[in-house]
């Protein structure tokens, strides 16, 4: 238990540093990618309102406080961002659906079959091209074509967490108690923004959905979960 | 026939002056433009392409070049929670997820790592005070294992989607699942899911408290209209 001790001292010299700089679900989580233009904050993909199209939404470089902040945070044309879709629960993406900016506008291609895979892309022109004007807080731009939907522009944080609590709770701080009752907990969140793509497009477009993860890792019972897409999500810097 | 040749050419060019005079002055000149007429007219920013009513100029932007990943997220809050220094979380973060099971160990030592923190701040035994297997069946080596391995979002696409609804479990993520009650659920709730809620003398660890609040949600692009000033 000495060890483990020890451990727990330098850990929570680390901890307490890592911790005063979690903001986010994702983003600065690592010292890398902080408060840059490839951060990303949060990923969504959900069921749409018609139930046989997928929703894929990324957000970044949040948070953005109201105001200025937000009205002058912009999508940097050297971060390309990929929504990653794996077909066969290899983990290594089958189509990839990118996004990014040139001039006044956000450019999607795909969904389409890359050329590379892993930590180094090409921006595949090959795939069906479609293009949004950028939205600002007071135009709202969506272009939908053939089904497929897409925006960029700043929103309201989605995510919601008391992470002040958070902190003094992984740091011990907050012992006996742990996190707040709902009447005296706070949302970081609540008055925050990110910047945020969404694309809205039909299954049929995204290949088949191989079993579940969780069950393909032996972890669930066959049968137990529906087959399941694999999606994350990546930015990629131009070199 | 010679002898009229000369007066009906002047009377054409007369007649196509008059005409650019009155149409260079007329609004409806701009109707006349095509994305199709091979020259760049009305707003368009190149030939046919550019402008309000055109297809952008694709073929002056450039795409070309390598890009090299350098965030990638799946599952929220994972590289925050379960890497505990700088860089392991920048590792992370450009990792293929095909090899991320590489961190399933260091996840596991993460986890025990919290309970021995709090155990410490509450002067109890770190050894009395382990994880325990959690709601989904999930033993510590099993429930980091799952973080590490298939770090992404299960998306089925025939099914409701949720994080976990207390019946569905990994679907996807909607915009208002709780995901940090989920998260904390599975590392400290134990196998009833209420193992330290907060009742019975027992630390709150299961509930950050706070909700979607007064949040909604929209037709597309679904995320709410930015906070204003």
């Amino acid at each position: 238990m000495k060890k483990m001790k020890l451990f727990g001292v330098v850990g929570g010299v680390l901890l307490a540093s890592a911790a005063f700089f979690l903001t986010s679900s994702d983003q600065v989580d690592a010292p890398g990618v902080a408060s840059t233009s490839s951060d990303i904050a949060d990923l969504y993909a959900f069921e749409g309102d018609d139930p046989n199209n997928t929703v894929l939404i990324a957000t970044l470089q949040g948070p953005l406080t109201p105001g200025d902040v937000t009205e002058n945070a912009a999508f940097d044309e050297d971060v390309m961002i990929q929504f990653n879709i794996d077909n066969d629960g290899d983990f290594i993406e089958d189509l990839v659906i990118q996004a990014i900016k040139r001039d006044d506008s956000m450019y999607v291609f795909g969904p389409v079959v890359p050329t590379a895979t892993g930590l180094v892309g090409q921006v595949e022109t090959s795939g069906t091209m479609r293009q949004v004007k950028i939205s600002t807080s007071d135009d709202v731009q969506i272009t939908s074509e053939d089904g497929v939907s897409i925006f960029a522009g700043p929103r309201r944080d989605g995510f919601f967490f008391d992470s002040n609590r958070f902190n003094d709770v992984i740091s011990g701080t907050a012992a006996p108690e742990g996190f707040l009752p709902p009447e005296e907990a706070s949302d970081f969140f609540e008055d925050l923004n990110v910047l945020a793509v969404s694309i809205e497009l039909p299954n049929s477009l995204l290949g088949t959905a191989p079993t579940h993860a969780a069950v393909a890792e032996g972890l669930f019972p066959e049968g137990s979960l529906p087959d399941a897409y694999n999606i994350w999500v990546t930015t990629k810097r131009k070199q | 026939m010679k002898t009229y040749k000369l007066p009906i050419y002047i009377l054409t060019v007369c007649a196509a002056l008059t005409f650019v005079a009155c149409g260079s002055d007329d609004d409806n000149i701009i109707e006349q433009v095509t994305c199709d007429d091979g020259i760049q007219n009305g707003d368009e920013t190149g030939i046919d392409c550019g402008g309000t009513e055109c297809e952008p100029c694709v073929t002056a932007l450039d795409f070309s070049g390598d890009f090299v990943q350098e965030d990638a997220s799946g599952r929220p809050g994972i590289n925050t929670i379960f890497n505990d220094n700088d860089e392991d979380k920048n590792l992370f973060n450009v990792t293929i997820h095909a090899d991320k099971g590489l961190f399933a160990q260091k996840f596991e030592d993460r986890l025990e790592f919290y309970h021995d923190i709090y155990a410490e701040s509450l002067e109890i035994d770190p050894a009395t005070f382990n994880y325990e297997t959690n709601i989904l069946g999930l033993d510590a080596a099993n429930f980091t294992s799952l973080l590490a391995n298939t770090d992404a979002l299960q998306v089925a696409p025939n099914a409701t989607t949720t994080y976990y609804d207390g019946t569905n479990v990994l679907t996807g993520r909607t915009i208002n699942d709780d995901v940090m009650d989920v998260t904390l659920t599975l590392m400290f709730g134990g196998t009833s899911g209420t193992r330290f809620d907060g009742n019975n003398d027992t630390p709150q660890l299961t509930s950050d408290g706070v909700d979607f609040g007064d949040r909604s949600i929209g037709a597309f692009p679904y995320l709410e209209a930015p906070n204003s000033l």
